[in-house]
């Protein structure tokens, strides 16, 4: 009695998911696959007669395959403000977590800030405007890299505390200087956490919109999901299209998900709780 | 031996970060406080006192986004931490299909949340959407819900613990199987129920996660500015207007020393908050 409970239960909240989250990704998929007078009723049967190929490209062909610009912008901003993030991360980490020093409680309250404090946007303008920086790519990664950073910090901070000093003192001994233990040593030796690191971040940047949408206008700049933003007007009559964008914007991080997930969701955590 | 010290840590090595990390995010945020009290181009700036502060406040439709920011903050907050403990719960239990739905669960984190927020606008139109559809099956007559001024906000906020939720639940996931087991067997030999295990067990401990979930939902729901511009651009009228999304209002209008204004005011509220409530919750945790 008390087992069929439990299995009746276990249904229950199987049949639970599928509504509230299989249904909206459902709904995605299947018009995706319509045509665009279909697509307007907006429910959720099968396509009559199925478009998928049709509508990817005709996605990808608009406004002059302004969505493979956008990938390509999307994927090299991501990539770049990663590796960035990560030897500069690691660096900092590195120093604040091994020095005691007057000077450590103020940078570690530094750090804790902008894990906090939104930015101001208008001033963020203003200073990149003054550096030449402004509307560039170049601009939009240290932008990245500059708020993901807390976080990164954080994250290698508490993996570094777990590697013994012993590893440093022997390495000083033999005659490393802090360049050589650092780059030959400890940034091997903090692997699992850069690996954590990179996929966090990848999921966090390449999702990101509102720092596109402030500091890299223009369609010349696009990233995915500013194509997204981007369609939403002009897409009004044509839902198959708009949902055919989504799906293809969807796939990175659905990869990342399926390769990473155990990763993604132990770099969250351990985030979570030291943040 | 300390000089070794210093040259091994040496703080060259945060230079290049401390650099980028104050150009871009420490020196802005000093200078919005005084930018916030010009009228300003990016080139031009013009000191007007405290005219964008009193402007904020005296137009209804700037000073709603003060109130929906606090409501946003404390209904996604507190919803994602009910559902994330119920979650957690659940999923430490022992389910066959426990993976699964761990999966599940937490994947909208990691879908881009304009998608997620186009998807649920589309879904909830008031006439086609299949929400409506749906409580229309089953004989209720559903309700505008991104148009009804009283209810919009709430429908967003709904869409964001929809999307958070799973984070929330990995968060107690971990705290929950944290807890060490002699809890368990002690309530076993004195013969305690689920809801003794629940309440008196499970609650008080994963009290470390409770605090992580509050103040990361908190400081979220506070920021929060994409899924509501992606589902109701603010509005109808102004009634899903938050702090974030009038700063980028303002921002599109050039007004430019009132949307700094508008950080500040944001940058107050959530230190004003957020610290308050954090050092109460380690304090609590303290006590146990």
């Amino acid at each position: 009695m008390k087992k069929a409970r439990k299995v009746g239960f276990e249904v229950l909240a199987v049949c639970f998911t599928i509504v509230a989250f299989w249904v909206p990704f459902y709904f995605i998929f299947v018009n995706s696959g319509k045509d665009a007078r279909e697509a307007s009723s907006l429910n959720i049967s099968w396509p009559s007669a199925t478009h998928f190929w049709e509508n990817m490209k005709a996605v990808i062909e608009v406004r002059d395959h302004m969505l493979i610009r956008a990938f390509f912008n999307s994927i090299v901003l991501t990539l770049v403000s990663i590796a960035i993030l990560i030897v500069l991360a690691a660096m900092a980490a590195y120093v604040l977590q091994r020095r005691r020093d007057r000077f450590t409680p103020l940078m570690n309250f530094l750090i804790l800030a902008g894990l906090i404090i939104p930015p101001a946007i208008v001033p963020t303008i203003w200073v990149m405007d003054g550096i030449g920086l402004f509307k560039t790519m170049l601009g939009l990664i240290l932008i990245e890299v500059a708020l993901s950073f807390p976080f990164a910090v954080l994250l290698y901070k508490g993996f570094m505390a777990a590697i013994p000093r012993e590893v440093d003192e022997a390495a000083v001994i033999d005659g490393s200087n802090g360049f050589r233990l650092f780059f030959s040593i400890i940034l091997p030796l903090l692997q699992p956490v850069t690996a954590t690191v990179v996929v966090v971040s990848a999921v966090t940047i390449f999702n990101d919109f509102t720092n596109p949408l402030y500091f890299l206008p223009g369609s010349k700049n696009v990233t995915v999901q500013l194509t997204l933003y981007n369609f939403q007007s002009q897409f009004a009559t044509q839902y198959n299209l708009l949902f055919m964008n989504i799906l293809l914007i969807t796939i990175p991080p659905l990869i990342l998900f399926l390769l990473f997930n155990k990763r993604i969701v132990a770099g969250m955590t351990a985030g979570s709780v030291k943040g | 031996m300390n000089k070794i010290f210093r040259r091994t840590y040496s703080y060259y090595f945060l230079l290049p970060a401390a650099i980028i990390y104050f150009i871009i995010f420490i020196l802005p945020t000093l200078m919005s406080f005084f930018f916030s009290f010009t009228r300003w181009d990016l080139t031009n700036w013009e000191f007007i006192g405290f005219d964008n502060f009193i402007t904020f406040f005296n137009e209804q439709s700037l000073s709603i986004g003060f109130k929906n920011t606090v409501i946003y903050a404390v209904v996604t907050c507190g919803l994602k931490v009910v559902s994330g403990l119920l979650l957690g719960v659940l999923l430490t239990s022992n389910l066959r299909t426990k993976d699964y739905l761990r999966s599940v669960i937490f994947f909208p984190t990691l879908v881009s949340t304009i998608a997620v927020g186009i998807v649920f606008s589309v879904m909830m139109h008031p006439s086609q959407g299949i929400i409506n559809m749906a409580l229309d099956f089953i004989g209720i007559q559903g309700p505008d819900w991104l148009g009804n001024t009283h209810l919009a906000l709430f429908s967003v906020a709904f869409v964001d613990v929809w999307k958070g939720v799973g984070f929330a639940t990995v968060i107690y996931i971990a705290g929950i199987l944290s807890i060490p087991s002699e809890y368990y067997e002690a309530l076993q030999i004195d013969g305690g129920s689920a809801w003794h295990k629940f309440w008196n067990i499970i609650v008080p401990l994963s009290r470390p996660a409770t605090n992580s979930v509050i103040i990361l939902a908190f400081i979220g729901g506070l920021r929060s500015f994409d899924l509501i511009w992606a589902m109701t651009k603010g509005g109808p009228g102004f009634t899903t207007d938050v702090i974030a999304s009038i700063i980028y209002k303002q921002y599109q209008g050039g007004f430019y020393g009132l949307a700094t204004a508008g950080n500040v005011i944001l940058f107050l509220v959530v230190t004003a908050l957020v610290f308050p409530l954090y050092t109460y919750l380690n304090r609590k945790e303290v006590d146990l």
